[in-house]
């Protein structure tokens, strides 16, 4: 599974960072992104998600854990 | 990884205002607010401007001594402190800072004499444009081109650094100095700077002014509504999700203003603003510039400080400085004037354009020297 740590960083910086790497997938593969706002979590997912990627969030480390997938 | 199969997982709850139909419940909700504080009082396509009620807390505060525009505006803290119990009750007010602290403090300064150049910030700057004050144009195309050089920027490596985790009281410092802010403002002690004429005299009543801020500031914190990542966000990954609140924003003070007949449509006199077009573009370029580079327009900035992040406002903090800075040396620019049908055109003094050259080689310099590539 890729990894990327976004924690710290200002918007739009995490969905950047997240639609980057999630461009790079092939089929089945999952990429965690690791987050500390809610507002980071909101626009990853809203990024990923309009890339047509699956994505789910959980609370991580007083931040979240997302893990994107590519059905 | 051993560490994360530790954590407890739990899935985040179903979020209103982070979907499509609740960011343009948020962006018509603050617009019709936004008409309803005119109405009650504050200036024409003012209801609510940012940048504006900060200069004019920056006068009351006695940090400049422009007398029309100086009144401790409620609506400031109370947007704080809004967003501050709205991040209490849901859990994200998170201590933070220490993301190049400096360098948004300098951003923060030149964003405000960008947006005073103008005579708004972006929320003023749509209201204007949404009740018929053409020149708002000339400040929405400036803002776009000053946030797309910002994008250009970001897509280049451009950053700020990461923050990092703080004690509760570097989170606190905002809200409770915003409370401190919002007891001087129903107190009204005598130290404090009034207007009696001029925009800083116009203002709706206390309390008034104090709900629509708690209700604005809980909502942009949950809603995340900003004007500057409308643009940027719209530039950088083609989502129109923020975008489609500020059209809401627009389209609900639109349709007020045509209802009541107090759409003008016209670029000379209107209320508080220059018909100078050079000038209203390149304000809002410095000011959509620095608001790119800084990671939020006022308002977001404002709504951030409340939810415990330092840096913001220390972006705030220069904001305040930058409006006080501004009227001291004379950069802001005065309105067009009509008086017995002769029109007296406003716009920048030498100095309010030198500043603006001075600002746009300062926010190229952090542009280009921030990127990642150059650590």
């Amino acid at each position: 599974m890729k990894h990327i740590d976004t924690r710290g960083l200002s918007c739009p910086e995490p969905a950047v960072k997240a639609r980057r790497a999630a461009s790079e997938l092939s089929t089945g593969d999952h990429l965690e992104i690791l987050v500390d706002t809610g507002a980071a979590r909101d626009n990853v997912l809203r990024t990923v998600n309009s890339l047509g990627f699956e994505a789910e969030a959980t609370e991580y480390e007083g931040g979240f854990r997302l893990i994107v997938t590519k059905k | 990884m051993d560490t994360k199969q530790q954590q407890p997982s739990k899935q985040t709850p179903f979020r209103f205002f982070a979907t499509r139909t609740g960011i343009i419940t948020a962006g018509a909700l603050i617009g019709l607010i936004a008409c309803f504080l005119a109405l009650a009082g504050n200036p024409v396509n003012m209801g609510i401007c940012v940048a504006c009620f900060i200069r004019d807390i920056a006068g009351s505060l006695g940090l400049h001594r422009a007398a029309p525009v100086q009144y401790l505006r409620p609506e400031i803290p109370a947007f704080v402190l809004g967003s501050f119990l709205a991040a209490l009750t849901f859990g994200e007010f998170k201590a933070r800072g220490g993301s190049s602290p400096v360098i948004r403090f300098v951003l923060g300064a030149f964003a405000m004499i960008g947006a005073l150049v103008f005579l708004g910030c972006p929320w003023r700057a749509i209201l204007r444009l949404a009740g018929g004050d053409l020149n708002a144009i000339a400040g929405i195309a400036g803002l776009a081109a000053g946030i797309g050089i910002g994008v250009l920027f970001l897509k280049n490596g451009y950053s700020l650094g990461r923050s990092h985790a703080f004690k509760k009281p570097v989170g606190l410092a905002a809200p409770v100095i915003m409370a401190g802010l919002l007891v001087a403002a129903i107190a009204k002690p005598a130290f404090l700077f009034t207007s009696t004429q001029g925009p800083g005299s116009m203002r709706a009543a206390l309390l008034i002014s104090i709900g629509a801020g708690l209700v604005i500031g809980w909502v942009a914190q949950r809603s995340r509504y900003c004007t500057m990542g409308a643009f940027r966000d719209l530039f950088l990954m083609r989502d129109w999700h923020l975008m489609s609140g500020v059209m809401a924003f627009f389209a609900v003070v639109l349709v007020f203003n045509i209802f009541r007949g107090a759409f003008t449509g016209a670029f000379a006199a209107q209320s508080i603003a220059h018909s100078q077009h050079l000038w209203n573009v390149l304000g809002m370029v410095l000011a959509g510039l620095a608001f790119a580079l800084g990671g939020g327009c006022p308002g977001r900035q404002v709504f951030l400080s409340g939810e415990g992040d330092s840096d913001a406002f220390i972006f705030f903090a220069g904001m305040l400085t930058g409006a006080a800075l501004a009227h001291n040396f004379g950069l802001t620019s005065t309105s067009d004037a009509l008086k017995e049908g002769i029109l007296t055109v406003g716009g920048p003094a030498t100095n309010g354009m030198i500043a603006v050259g001075i600002g746009l080689v300062i926010c190229l310099i952090i542009g280009f020297s921030m990127r990642e590539r150059w650590k």
